[in-house]
């Protein structure tokens, strides 16, 4: 087990500079999701902490040493790729067992490991199959398998379950977030489903342009986030936006609707602002959570729906910009009906329309 | 009923015409060589007949028996040819392969200046066709005196198969996900380890594949080597086909017993790589 840091990692091809000077500090460990659009420089600053990529400033220490110019093989950490890399060539007990064999262990100590791993993924009935034998999920455990066989101090996913189908990613995604649970150690994790960061972080990084945008825990980000872009990146449905400016008081949109400031911001009289609102905080009268302190009142024409089951989206306009809000205890809603919808100005966000930053409270 | 039973007859008919097409293909392909082989074993003047006698009344060893005989009773150097054959086939495959290897790989991972151009180069030297270099090469080798010698031979022979391995070879490894590497270097391998213990296995059967095509290539090469090789000490069994025309005869039945003996290895090593190509195209640690 073992703490990675990050201090200053730059990455350049050529004049072109894809992660900007990045600093970040994982404890022993923790589990820590780098997650942002593709491009976003998460995977390349993954492949410079395993050693795969070298770095172009900086240092990347994990346990403690610098390992800047150490070979993949001397950082004692273990990958999980996205394609899976599982050697084709080779039955799954090789597989799973080639990282030991490499090291020189002794047979009997590689079938141990090998079978211990086998055990806790259930792979044992799969080991003397090839690669091409197996099923996506199933070969997406023998790669998490041979990561486990070396017992490293930090693992490293790269989206490792995006070629797998929803109901399969759902499963996966338990399976891994019970591995840590098991294990302990420090895991890195990268991905662009903000759902999986969500779900499995115990911190998120999110990033974009090759920056780091905001560090927290899920809640935190969720809760309260740094600006616009991890604002719609981080949730589902994203945050509903809309431009206005601060006049009395309170915030005019485009159209003239008002609506009050919501409590802790400070504004500027006449300053261009961003009000965000997440559909969990802008529901139908009589289909909400129970009546908050700062409430306000809109009324919106309804454009579509989606039922999904235990809630309702309704996609209506609101100040000349499409919004999602949510229905709970749902009832079929005709497009076109008019309905009176409730915002809970506390739960809601400021920004900054010019820069996107949040509003200073 | 009608058109169903119309549909089941055209569906026969087609099988049939099928069936037919792929008779007179296959005849157009195996005539040539059943007939050396039948010619091989059959006395001269059933080969010389006109109309040609297509089932052979007497079947012997006499081409065979005389081929391996003394030089006066029409006998050649089968095993000195042979030899010389196998050596320079064999070494300058081995060398195109190695060679094509490296360069098949380099082409396929990394990136480097003028990667274009090099390969096209590459391939532009295989346009040139072999008969239009025999008189340069004989020139320089003459000059550099190892005309008549294995070690020229083989040399150009690398230079003709290189390009091809390598362009071959090349498209083997960008089959090969680079990840597969990247896991291995993980798991504790050197990159030479890497390359041995994964990358080279997986693309083993394009490899053998491309050391088919060098081997064949070598094996079978006759303009060159006529002109390149003098004597026994080099010559291959190609060149020595010839060694069974004279002033006012050519002796078929030699010739087609040699040829019988240039096919069979080259038949027997298709036939154990085969195999393997098909064994080793199945890719499957990856997505797919």
């Amino acid at each position: 087990m073992a703490q990675v840091h990050l201090r200053n990692v730059v990455k350049k091809y050529g004049p072109l500079e894809v992660v900007h000077a990045i600093n970040l500090d994982i404890a022993d460990g923790e589990f820590v999701v780098l997650v942002g659009p593709s491009g976003c420089g998460k995977s390349t600053t993954l492949r410079m902490v395993a050693g795969l990529e070298a770095i172009s400033g900086g240092d990347v220490q994990i346990g403690g040493r610098v390992v800047n110019d150490l070979p993949p093989r001397d950082r004692n950490i273990s990958m999980v790729f996205q394609n899976y890399a599982l050697y084709p060539h080779m039955t799954v007990r090789e597989n799973l067992g080639f990282s030991l064999h490499i090291a020189k262990h002794s047979q009997a100590d590689i079938d141990k490991a090998v079978n211990e791993a086998a055990d806790i993924l259930s792979l044992t009935p799969l080991l003397d199959r090839k690669p091409g034998a197996l099923s996506g999920g199933q070969r997406q455990r023998v790669a998490m398998g041979r990561a486990i066989v070396r017992d490293p101090e930090v693992f490293l996913f790269d989206e490792p379950l995006s070629n797998l189908d929803a109901k399969l990613r759902t499963q996966m995604r338990v399976e891994i977030k019970k591995l840590h649970q098991k294990l302990g150690s420090t895991i890195i994790y990268v991905t662009h489903d903000q759902i999986e960061a969500m779900t499995l972080a115990d911190r998120i990084v999110i990033m974009r342009d090759g920056h780091i945008e905001q560090v927290g825990t899920p809640l935190e980000v969720f809760e309260n986030p740094i600006n616009t872009f991890v604002a719609t990146f981080i949730g589902s449905p994203p945050m509903n936006l809309l431009d206005g400016v601060v006049k009395d008081g309170q915030i005019e949109f485009a159209d003239g609707t008002r609506l009050p400031v919501p409590p802790g911001y400070f504004t500027d009289e006449g300053q261009a602002i961003t009000f965000g609102v997440r559909a969990d905080n802008i529901m139908p009268v009589g289909h909400a959570l129970p009546r908050g302190e700062h409430m306000a009142e809109v009324e919106m024409t309804v454009d579509l729906t989606e039922p999904l089951g235990t809630e309702t989206l309704l996609f209506a306009v609101l100040a000349g910009t499409e919004v999602q809000a949510k229905m709970l205890n749902p009832r079929p809603v005709h497009r076109g009906e008019r309905m009176t919808f409730q915002i809970m100005l506390d739960k809601c966000h400021l920004f900054d329309a010019e820069t996107g930053d949040t509003q200073k409270k | 009923m009608a058109t169903n039973s119309n549909h089941n007859l055209r569906r026969q008919m087609l099988k049939v015409a099928h069936s037919l097409g792929l008779f007179f293909a296959m005849m157009v392909l195996c005539v040539p060589g059943l007939w050396i082989v039948l010619n091989s074993f059959r006395p001269t003047v059933e080969i010389m007949a006109k109309p040609p006698v297509w089932i052979p009344n007497e079947l012997n060893f006499d081409h065979y028996r005389a081929m391996f005989g003394g030089i006066g009773e029409g006998g050649v150097p089968v095993l000195t040819y042979f030899a010389n054959s196998l050596v320079i086939s064999v070494t300058s495959t081995v060398i195109a392969i190695l060679i094509g290897m490296a360069g098949g790989y380099a082409f396929a991972r990394y990136k480097f200046k003028f990667k274009g151009g090099i390969f096209v180069g590459l391939m532009v030297t295989r346009a040139v066709p072999g008969v239009a270099l025999s008189l340069p090469l004989f020139i320089l080798f003459a000059r550099v005196g190892i005309i008549d010698t294995h070690f020229g031979m083989i040399i150009a022979y690398v230079a003709l198969n290189v390009p091809f391995t390598i362009w071959l070879i090349d498209g083997f490894f960008r089959q090969v996900p680079p990840e597969l590497a990247e896991a291995a270097e993980i798991d504790g391998c050197t990159r030479w380890q890497a390359f041995w213990r994964v990358e080279f296995p997986v693309a083993r059967s394009g490899i053998a594949s491309a050391g088919i095509f060098a081997f064949l290539t070598s094996w079978n090469e006759y303009a060159l080597a006529s002109q390149l090789t003098r004597s026994t000490t080099s010559k291959t069994m190609p060149v020595g086909l010839l060694d069974f025309t004279s002033e006012f005869t050519l002796n078929w039945g030699g010739m087609c017993a040699l040829a019988v003996l240039m096919i069979i290895p080259a038949l027997i090593l298709t036939f154990l790589v085969q195999k393997h190509l098909i064994a080793g195209l199945t890719f499957g640690g990856v997505k797919g």
